[in-house]
């Protein structure tokens, strides 16, 4: 039957729950604008007979056609944009920079999106307040304590805090930081909030 | 809070003032309520940059003196805390406009475009700029992945159509601040006539966003 393909795209998103992307289908996609070109095709030549010799029983059969091509644009539409969200939630999530897992399951064009989405987000959060603006993506939580303790997941090299000591941040090793500092590096999963 | 801000008053040497003066107690009190009002409205809501700009200005001062203030003191951990608090309720403000900016963006930019010139702007200029970035990026994205490949009829979405409205039928919770009379309440039911209420000063309800709207905006209710 028409559209299914499509409507597969969009279940495929579906059963990923809690904004996970999966790969981009690229595959399903071509299948889908394949179907729509044929459907296409085999109206446009439909409506010629239908005006030529005025076949007007033809006009339901391209009314249907015309009813799975508006079906398809939209699955396609609402897949597509359903993965924008979720690429625009990893800014939120993960920083300017995404994991190389994640890249891999983005399209090219996704990329480009992503690189104008942190631009636009950068220019507006840099204007705000008229100075030198606001990092808005961070400050996620409203601060419980001045000071955390946190562990180190991983090896990240030397970190310096505001009054200027520089921290040596091992996997393993424990610290009391600041929590502002830390909340971005909590986020990326190289620091652990130690909640004794 | 505010206490510890009046001391933070003694620390920065006066507030900034624009037309109104307001102390700083004040305007994190008005920072709170756009806020809260901002995370429950369903839709967005007027901006309030020189808002925005004072919080801003505040916050450089209280961040300047603390630099002044001796190393270890206590004073220093409490104020802080109070710029780290602060400066969560404007990042969560503004996050809160920015999520509902990127939801509705086809609308939001209708709105703003169809305004007439006198009415107050919802969006900043920067917001604004960010919400044109926005459509645009999304709309080049569309057509290059998929419209452009898509038979000569079917190249072009109407954002307007394929981008839900916010709903303004939602309920919130809302706190009156100034006696309003003669509420028009629609009905809920089929059985239901419509009716009025009065809402008294300090009464808190639950009722349809749509019903109070006007009211959230002219600051007779806050949202809770």
């Amino acid at each position: 039957m028409f559209c299914e393909k499509a409507v597969e795209l969009i279940r495929e998103l579906h059963r990923m729950g809690d904004g996970q992307l999966p790969a981009f289908n690229e595959d399903s996609i071509r299948q889908v604008l394949e179907e729509m070109k044929a459907l296409y095709e085999q109206n446009q030549s439909d409506v010629n007979e239908a005006k030529t010799e005025g076949k007007s029983e033809l006009i339901p059969t391209i009314k249907f056609r015309h009813s799975c091509l508006l079906r398809n644009q939209r699955c396609i539409s609402a897949y597509l944009y359903d993965r924008l969200l979720r690429i625009r939630a990893l800014r939120w999530e993960y920083g300017s920079v995404l994991p190389t897992t994640i890249r891999f399951h983005m399209c090219a064009e996704e990329m480009e999106w992503f690189n104008q989405y942190k631009k636009s987000l950068a220019t507006y959060m840099r204007s705000i307040g008229g100075e030198e603006g606001l990092d808005i993506t961070q400050d996620m939580k409203p601060p419980k304590s001045l000071y955390i303790e946190v562990r180190c997941l991983k090896d990240h090299g030397e970190f310096e805090i505001d009054d200027g000591t520089v921290i040596l941040l091992k996997k393993n090793s424990q610290h009391f930081l600041p929590r502002w500092k830390c909340e971005q590096l909590i986020r990326q999963g190289v620091l652990e909030h130690v909640i004794s | 809070m505010a206490d510890g801000l009046s001391d933070a008053s003694d620390l920065s040497g006066g507030e900034e003032s624009q037309e109104d003066v307001m102390t700083p107690a004040e305007l994190i009190a008005k920072l709170e309520e756009a806020w809260l009002n901002e995370k429950f409205s369903p839709e967005l809501l007027e901006n309030k940059s020189e808002l925005v700009e004072c919080v801003m200005e505040q916050l450089t001062h209280m961040e300047e003196n603390l630099q002044r203030v001796r190393k270890g003191d206590m004073k220093a951990s409490v104020h802080r805390m109070e710029i780290d608090r602060i400066r969560f309720v404007l990042s969560s403000y503004l996050r809160s406009r920015l999520q509902k900016i990127e939801r509705f963006f086809p609308h939001v930019l209708e709105k703003e475009k169809s305004r007439a010139d006198g009415d107050p702007s919802f969006l900043s200029p920067e917001e604004f700029a960010f919400a044109k970035e926005y459509l645009a990026n999304t709309e080049v994205y569309l057509r290059n992945v998929a419209l452009k490949h898509m038979p000569p009829n079917l190249q072009s979405i109407d954002m307007l159509k394929a981008v839900p409205e916010p709903c303004l039928d939602s309920f919130v919770f809302l706190r009156v601040k100034e006696r309003q009379e003669n509420i028009l309440v629609e009905p809920e039911t089929d059985e239901q006539r419509e009716y009025v209420v009065d809402l008294d000063e300090g009464s808190q309800h639950l009722m349809r966003y749509r019903t109070i709207a006007p009211l959230v905006s002219s600051g007779a209710v806050q949202l809770i």
